[in-house]
């Protein structure tokens, strides 16, 4: 059985993560959970994360979290959303915090002070809504999403990899930034496929069959 | 390629039913929650707002069954409002699958609340509501209790210091409008957008189509939250979604 398992370090609401897993697969085993070995028997991952990343870092360290996510990720299928994108990275703004540098960038705040968008109104942040997703290759997990689909986001914050054949996907929001970054059996978004309607759950659905 | 602006039906909940009231007195039935909030997913709405306005604590729980059930089938964003006190309630919320909790009367006794649930669930999950009423020339002042509790607090400089405290947003309700079908304070909505680094929800007072227009175009609002004009069948959000999107406003089209 697809056992997938979303990680739990104290951050965030778990849950919407699960249900739409559970929603795009019934058969699979879809668990919540913050034990060692339970991650480490599982056949993928889904990390997500909400709210302030030193916050997130430190309860993935007090949580004994960070090693077993860094062994598994070695071998397993890794999906990462919103905070649990931006932590792949190797350092966000925010806090001036380290992450877990599974991806080589930093993440860093959306600086629109006095900008306006196209329609004449002012940038918000956060950056909160639908915006369109320009895929920027083609991935497994785009499989049956068009292109320059609208995905759900709320952030402030956004990731700067310096690959750029590591982004898999990019919005504009003042300028062009990286939605969706994949490197091997890695792949994050910073927008909420949980919260993002049906073409959201084409991406877990795509996701649970990947096999990278 | 941009920023869609959202449209955002808004259902009154009680006692785990969603209720309409006819012009704010007589509450009917209206149906199941999770019914309801499907057929506006399935319309293409852009978020669900769920407002509960239980009087009393034992129905209050009822919410978070509610919020539990859509959450489950409905995988869009979804809002919750009425009676947070305290930041515990904005924890069971948002365990029960809520993604932002609105704070209104409580954000008034205690803004200390507003910071504090910002920075322990993040600033995106807090929506701050503010009730305005109309005290003068482009003078507006917050009120409580659906507008019957005046607050002597001034709503630019209510909205700045929910923002510096926190708030991921703002959903502002004329009470002059609301109820009336004749559509958003303009000059109100854009005062508060202005003012703010926030997104801002225009509230109150949608009798039509262009209504919804006119706030995001003239009151600046990034999104507009109705209830009647949709619950009693007038329009579909589809219908609202293509109008708007015929007048150049960027709008996510299903």
């Amino acid at each position: 059985m697809n056992k997938i398992v979303v990680v739990d370090y104290g951050m965030g609401n778990l849950r919407s993560v699960a249900q739409a897993l559970r929603h795009v697969a019934p058969e699979a085993d879809v668990r919540i959970s913050g034990d060692v070995d339970v991650i480490a028997a599982a056949d993928r991952l889904v990390l997500p994360g909400q709210g302030a990343i030193p916050d997130c870092m430190r309860c993935l360290r007090e949580s004994g979290l960070q090693q077993a996510l860094l062994d598994a990720v070695r071998t397993k299928p890794l999906l990462g959303v919103c905070v649990g994108e931006q932590l792949l990275f190797d350092w966000s703004e925010e806090g001036d915090t380290p992450g877990l540098g599974l991806l080589p960038g930093k993440v860093v705040k959306f600086q629109l002070d006095g900008q306006l968008q196209e329609d004449g109104s002012r940038f918000k942040v956060p950056q909160m809504g639908w915006n369109r997703v320009r895929q920027a290759m083609s991935h497994p997990l785009w499989e049956g999403i068009p292109d320059q689909t609208y995905f759900y986001f709320v952030h402030s914050y956004y990731a700067q990899p310096d690959n750029a054949a590591h982004i898999a996907g990019e919005t504009l929001y003042g300028a062009p930034f990286a939605c969706a970054v994949a490197r091997d059996n890695i792949f994050a978004t910073q927008f909420h496929p949980e919260k993002s309607a049906s073409a959201g759950l084409q991406l877990y659905k795509n996701f649970v069959h990947w096999n990278p | 390629m941009t920023l869609a602006k959202r449209i955002i039906p808004c259902l009154d909940v009680t006692a785990g039913r969603v209720v309409k009231g006819i012009n704010f007195l007589e509450l009917r039935d209206a149906g199941d929650p999770v019914e309801i909030a499907q057929r506006y997913d399935d319309q293409g709405a852009d978020e669900i707002t769920f407002l509960d306005i239980t009087a009393t604590s034992d129905a209050r729980d009822l919410i978070l069954h509610i919020i539990e059930a859509v959450a489950s089938k409905v995988f869009i964003p979804l809002t919750v409002g009425g009676g947070v006190r305290v930041v515990e309630d904005v924890r069971r919320l948002l365990n029960a699958g809520a993604d932002k909790v609105s704070i209104n009367s409580s954000a008034i006794s205690n803004p200390q609340l507003v910071f504090d649930a910002a920075h322990k669930y993040g600033s995106q999950c807090i929506v701050v509501a503010i009730d305005a009423k109309r005290t003068g020339d482009n003078k507006w002042e917050v009120f409580t209790h659906g507008g019957r509790k005046p607050t002597g607090l001034d709503v630019i400089e209510w909205a700045r210091k929910m923002a510096e405290f926190g708030a991921g947003e703002l959903l502002l309700t004329s009470m002059d409008r609301d109820g009336t079908r004749s559509g958003f304070d303009l000059a109100l909505t854009a005062a508060v957008s202005d003012a703010v680094n926030i997104p801002v929800v225009a509230s109150g007072g949608v009798g039509g189509l262009q209504d919804l227009v006119d706030g995001i175009r003239i009151g600046k609002a990034d999104a507009v939250l109705a209830a009647s004009i949709f619950h009693y069948g007038h329009h579909t959000i589809a219908e609202a979604k293509q109008f708007m999107a015929a007048q150049q406003i960027p709008m996510r089209l299903s």
